[in-house]
């Protein structure tokens, strides 16, 4: 192979690795931009990719497998809403939990289905013409069609929340319920709303990865994966664009791991397998430093909203 | 007759613990202002968060126009074409003026447009004298521009009744003043308007009508030629209250704080305090005036050691403490009753034993180099409940269920048990009944008579003209003005307050 | 009818102690629901599981032995959390702590017991602490958020010990097996009879006592508790907050750390992968199932200790152990859940307008 293909297999690689993550990501980004902060995107992604690798196996159709880890994904983040929108429940302790559950019942769920092949799983195919276009073809537009319709959903996402005004709303009772809630803005049935499209879209993550990345079932095959999408929504400074282009980046790193060893570099997998980790602590950190601890997020992200509260 | 546009009768409503409203009828006619008076706690708000569909009231009817109302939530009363501006205001901050008010359009299309708003909202201000730029963002605005913004979203989606909550409270004397003409004009247009206050010269600048509240229960409704203070004061208080204090003649004393050209950066990273200086002497009262946001914040803690200083110098009885740590102002005798009482001068979870605790915890009376004496601790405690009369459940009780009143007697108490040097004080009766205002003054009162020096920041001028010695003007993070009480007028001080007469005021600053 | 919750003024004292309890008991039906959905039989698998745990001495001992990781990380846990300071590294801290203390009796296979296993003590709890105290820097520093960076380090502690004993540390005489030489004797701690219980038991219990005299009567435990209640109280009473927060977290790493010490060297014998089936997950659990008091934290992790054997049961009736991964998050869902029926008063409206409250 020649450095040129090397590099374009490398970046069209990154593109695939950085999906699920992205998909998660805006899943997270939705649902914090309406106030509530979701750690348990781990357990959602988890619980989202044993569903949808289940109902495809039971199915044979990885789109009815899609729809099962949407599903699911919109379940377990509602549990979380319950606690968290109408039990006023911390929302840190609440997300914790959900991870630690998703993870227990994906493992439960999932045992029987180690090592079974998926009878369909999303496969790439080519967009016409697109896909001849030089370097940014490969690069872009030879995946699956879960790809795609990442591509179209960030823009979308962006249009809703920037330029709407159900998107003015979602932004409104995330920065100050109360204001929402003078209006008459539904908060509580909104916000729940919300996460639940949230934990959806962490649905479809975890699908990707057991229905087209893998395409198999592991135990715990997400690998912080989550927690990555929730850093990178800080990164993202709660953008849907700048969240893309965090994803990518993120998929970047996993596939250079990856790819590294093809190039000739001879260094531990163990430590290939760190950088993705180390990459975010260092993301997290630079972003942090360079705007001097002052990363806006929505203005009441992570606080319970009780109307009568005195 | 005029029909009212609004019946209230029988309203109830309860909070854990507080019976808010018992009983309550109300009417509101078209074309009114009418004034809706009472103490702080007596249930003015309640009462008309229940009007605006924000509470769910526990018993009692709305009826708009002669027809029963139940609103199940602001957009029902919005619908009703009752609209209020509460007292923090519901804004969104970091939105622009036209998203604020896109916000609320009740049957808004899908897409935002703001061209249309923009022209839409620059009509209504325009008509009512209410100036605003529709394109800025409500963080960068002040407080009275964000008034503004409030009663022109209301105008907005065409409310007939407004309720504005304390509306002057944020403002100069001019600004309210500009106020009242918007809302007469509003009045004359057929609107009613319900302004809830507990200030009697407002009532009797503004009011057609008024009804006065307390605790929870309507004392009396007055119209315009009723109008009496005794009368009224008997109302709301229930009782005659002191209109002025007798002070000691100020004596000469030392200097106990010189703050010289200091600047301080705020939250924001802008600036907070501009070449700032002042001087108290023992035993005076300094007050401040000045719009809330104009650095009194920054101010008080730069003097406290919270915050840092960029530039200029902090003296304690000519010591040099500039840039001092918090633990280093507490050990020379700063104390400092904060803005925030819960969550700042006191933890909201902690009982009052532990609050007393805060200042004094490193002290060799009450601790080891590793343990606490928790007999001597809960001994002071239970003296200094006593001796300041803070009402407790017991000692173990957490501090955020005590009253308002009670929080900042007891905030009081332990920072006046630190027997301070000096005593920086913020809004010290902002949100206090009268009876609890009269405790608060007489204590700041008594420690003046001890020779210690106070800061009093407050936005209550005449809550500054009762107690000061003498007063300085905070606006833009500058000291425009300073002169002894006697020679201190509302409406200079008014002025100076809004920025006016700046260019002399600037001199002032320089001066020590 | 429309149900309200209305702030109780002051916490049930009856609720705070029913709702945990009834919590757990919830969350066991809910997941016997599941189970029998997926087609098991949910009492006989509990039985199963109590049986096995607590129904022999054998059983007895392995629910002991599986506690005593759990009080460590939990007590570890407990400490952070009081001050508000999410530290979820207690699993990559507790692999640190292993892979320390196992650094010693690789390196110095002849020092003696006394000198061997204080050694193996310090430097464990250096490298949990150290662990712990990047993400503690960093939150200091530059306000990065400690709840991702401490459990990045988790992922990258794991990988790091995986490393290790497949690769430099792998014994020669293992049959390529991942893991280290065994421990000579002087390097295992002791244990209680003929049980595999060992003296980490009573490490916890000291570090239990030393934790009640810290938060009822010492003057760091009041600060640390105003600083976890409201930090800009805290600034205003003059603590020094920066200060106290890389404390808490050293020493809450430093005791996760000692956890994977004493599991190395008392039960493992040698560093190998898989060493912790997920302590320092299950020990958020059992911290915050105990709110944070290190007298139920001990009683908490015991129960955890009886689902954690449970789990190795289960397996034997084809049920993957991963269902006790669940029950555990459950438990936690209802307690945090169940909280707010301890702080609010359920209000159900009765059709006259006037409302009735349940107790």
């Amino acid at each position: 192979m020649s450095e040129q293909s090397i590099i374009i297999s490398i970046l069209a690689a990154a593109v695939t690795a950085g999906t699920p993550i992205l998909y998660a990501a805006l899943g997270e980004l939705l649902t914090e931009r309406a106030g509530i902060l979701n750690l348990g995107v781990e357990g959602i992604m988890l619980v989202g990719a044993v569903s949808g690798f289940i109902a495809a196996v039971a199915t044979g159709s990885c789109w009815w497998g899609l729809l099962a880890a949407m599903a699911a994904g919109g379940a377990v983040a509602f549990i979380h809403g319950v606690l968290t929108i109408t039990l006023r429940a911390n929302q840190t302790v609440s997300g914790l939990a959900l991870t630690l559950f998703g993870t227990g019942l994906s493992g439960y769920l999932g045992k029987s289905y180690i090592g079974m092949p998926v009878p369909q799983a999303f496969k790439a195919t080519t967009l016409g013409p697109l896909s001849d276009i030089p370097y940014i073809g490969p690069i872009l537009f030879r995946h699956d069609v879960l790809v795609y319709a990442s591509y179209l959903l960030v823009p979308a996402m962006a249009f809703f929340i920037y330029r709407t005004r159900p998107g003015l709303i979602l932004r409104a009772i995330g920065e100050n319920p109360a204001a929402a809630d003078a209006l008459g803005f539904k908060v509580f049935s909104l916000r729940h709303l919300y996460v639940i499209a949230g934990g959806m879209l962490c649905g479809v993550g975890g699908a990707y990865l057991s229905l087209a990345y893998a395409p198999s079932w592991l135990e715990n095959m997400t690998a912080g994966r989550g927690w990555i999408a929730v850093a990178l929504v800080v990164f993202a400074l709660w953008d849907p664009w700048r969240a893309l282009i965090g994803s990518y980046l993120f998929g970047g790193v996993d596939a250079l791991g990856f790819n590294l060893q093809v190039l000739g570099v001879t260094v531990p997998t163990f430590f290939l397998s760190m950088m993705p980790y180390l990459f975010t602590i260092l993301v997290l950190t630079l972003l942090m430093a360079k705007s001097g601890g002052r990363v806006v997020p929505p203005g009441a992200l992570g606080l319970p909203y009780d109307r009568e509260d005195r | 007759m005029l029909k009212p546009i609004i019946t209230m009768r029988g309203m109830y409503k309860r909070f854990p613990g507080v019976l808010a409203n018992d009983n309550i009828d109300m009417d509101i006619y078209p074309g009114e202002i009418h004034a809706l008076l009472g103490e702080n706690g007596s249930g003015k708000s309640t009462l008309m968060c229940v009007l605006s569909g924000l509470y769910k009231p526990d018993g009692g009817t709305i009826c708009v126009e002669g027809e029963e109302k139940r609103f199940r939530s602001p957009r029902d009363a919005i619908a009703c074409g009752i609209g209020m501006v509460h007292q923090h205001f519901k804004l969104v901050e970091p939105f622009s003026v036209a998203e604020n008010i896109a916000m609320s359009g009740q049957h808004g299309s899908f897409m935002l447009s703001t061209e249309k708003m923009t022209a839409d909202i620059a009509e209504l201000g325009d008509k009512y004298g209410l100036a605003i730029k529709p394109e800025a963002s409500v963080w960068q605005l002040s407080v009275g521009e964000k008034q503004r913004v409030e009663i022109v979203r209301m105008l907005y989606h065409g409310s007939r009744v407004l309720i504005l909550d304390e509306p002057t409270a944020v403002l100069t004397p001019q600004e309210a003043a500009e106020m009242f003409k918007t809302l007469r004009k509003m009045a004359a247009d057929g609107c009613a308007i319900v302004f809830i206050t507990h200030k009697l010269n407002e009532v009797y600048e503004l009011a057609d009508r008024v009804t006065v509240l307390r605790g929870g229960r309507v004392t009396g409704v007055l119209g315009r030629n009723e109008l009496d203070t005794k009368k009224l004061v008997w109302m709301m208080v229930g009782r005659d209250v002191v209109s002025q204090y007798e002070r000691g003649v100020m004596p000469e004393g030392r200097p106990v704080l010189e703050v010289q050209k200091a600047v301080a950066f705020n939250d924001m990273g802008m600036y907070g305090l501009k070449d700032l200086s002042l001087t108290i002497n023992e035993g005076e009262i300094f007050g401040i005036a000045g719009v809330a946001g104009n650095g009194q914040r920054e101010l008080a803690e730069v003097i406290t050691g919270l915050r840092r200083v960029a530039d200029g110098t902090i003296r304690l009885y000519d010591e040099d403490v500039t840039n001092s740590r918090p633990a280093d102002m507490i050990a020379r005798g700063v104390s400092y009753v904060p803005e925030d009482r819960l969550g700042v001068g006191l933890v909201p979870e902690l009982s009052v034993l532990e609050n007393l605790l805060l200042k004094s915890y490193q002290q060799p009376e009450f601790s080891g180099r590793w343990l606490l004496d928790s007999k001597a601790i809960k001994e002071r405690a239970a003296k200094l409940v006593k001796e300041y009369k803070v009402k407790v459940s017991s000692l173990d009780q957490p501090v955020k269920m005590l009253s308002g009143g009670h929080l900042q007697r007891l905030l009081l108490a332990r920072e006046i048990a630190e027997k301070p040097k000096l005593m920086v004080v913020v809004y010290p009766a902002r949100g206090l009944d009268v009876g609890a205002t009269e405790a608060v003054h007489r204590l700041l009162l008594d420690l003046k008579a001890e020779k210690t020096a106070v800061l009093l920041i407050s936005e209550d001028l005449d809550e500054i003209m009762k107690l000061a010695d003498r007063v300085g003007v905070l606006y833009n993070g500058r000291l425009v003005g300073e002169f002894p009480v006697e020679e201190a007028d509302i409406e200079r001080i008014g002025l100076l307050m809004a920025g006016s007469g700046t260019e002399g005021g600037e001199a002032d600053a320089y001066q020590i | 009818m429309r149900i309200r919750f209305e702030k109780r003024l002051a916490p049930s004292p009856l609720m705070t102690v029913a709702v945990p309890v009834v919590s757990v008991i919830l969350a066991l039906l809910f997941c016997a629901a599941f189970l029998a959905l997926t087609g098991r039989h949910p009492f006989e698998l509990y039985f199963a599981m109590l049986e096995g745990a607590l129904g022999s001495a054998y059983g007895l001992s392995e629910t002991t032995v599986k506690a005593i990781p759990l009080m460590l990380c939990g007590l570890g846990i407990s400490l952070a959390f009081r001050m508000q300071l999410w530290n979820i590294g207690a699993e990559g801290q507790f692999y640190l702590g292993a892979f320390a203390a196992t650094w010693v009796p690789l390196t110095f296979p002849d020092l003696p017991v006394f000198i061997m296993l204080p050694m193996m003590l310090l430097l464990g709890m250096a490298a949990g602490a150290l662990w712990a105290l990047g993400p503690a820097y960093l939150k200091v520093k530059w306000r990065v958020n400690e709840i991702i960076t401490t459990l990045m380090l988790n992922y990258v502690g794991i990988l790091l010990v995986n490393y290790f004993v497949y690769g430099p540390w792998r014994d020669p005489k293992g049959f390529n097996f991942p893991l280290t030489a065994e421990f000579p004797p002087a390097a295992l701690l002791p244990t209680f009879g003929g049980s595999r219980i060992h003296v980490g038991l009573l490490l916890a219990l000291a570090l239990v006592v030393l934790f009640i005299v810290i938060f009822r009567n010492s003057r760091w435990g009041y600060e640390i508790k105003v600083i976890g209640s409201s930090e800009r109280a805290a600034r205003y009473a003059g603590m020094d907050i920066k200060r106290n927060m890389l404390l808490v977290m050293a020493l809450s790493g430093a005791v996760c750390g000692l956890a994977g010490m004493t599991e190395v060297s008392g039960i493992a014998g040698r560093l190998q992968p898989g060493l912790s089936p997920g302590y320092g997950y299950t020990a958020i659990i059992v911290a915050w199932l105990a709110r944070l008091n290190p007298v139920a934290i001990v009683l908490v992790a015991g129960m955890f200790g009886v689902l954690q054997v449970g789990g190795y049961i289960v397996q034997t009736f084809g049920v993957p152990a991963s269902m006790v991964a669940m029950i555990q998050g459950a438990v936690l869902f209802f307690v945090i859940g169940g909280e707010m029926f301890a702080n609010y008063r359920v209000v159900f409206p009765n059709s006259k307008g006037a409302e009735k409250a349940d107790e």
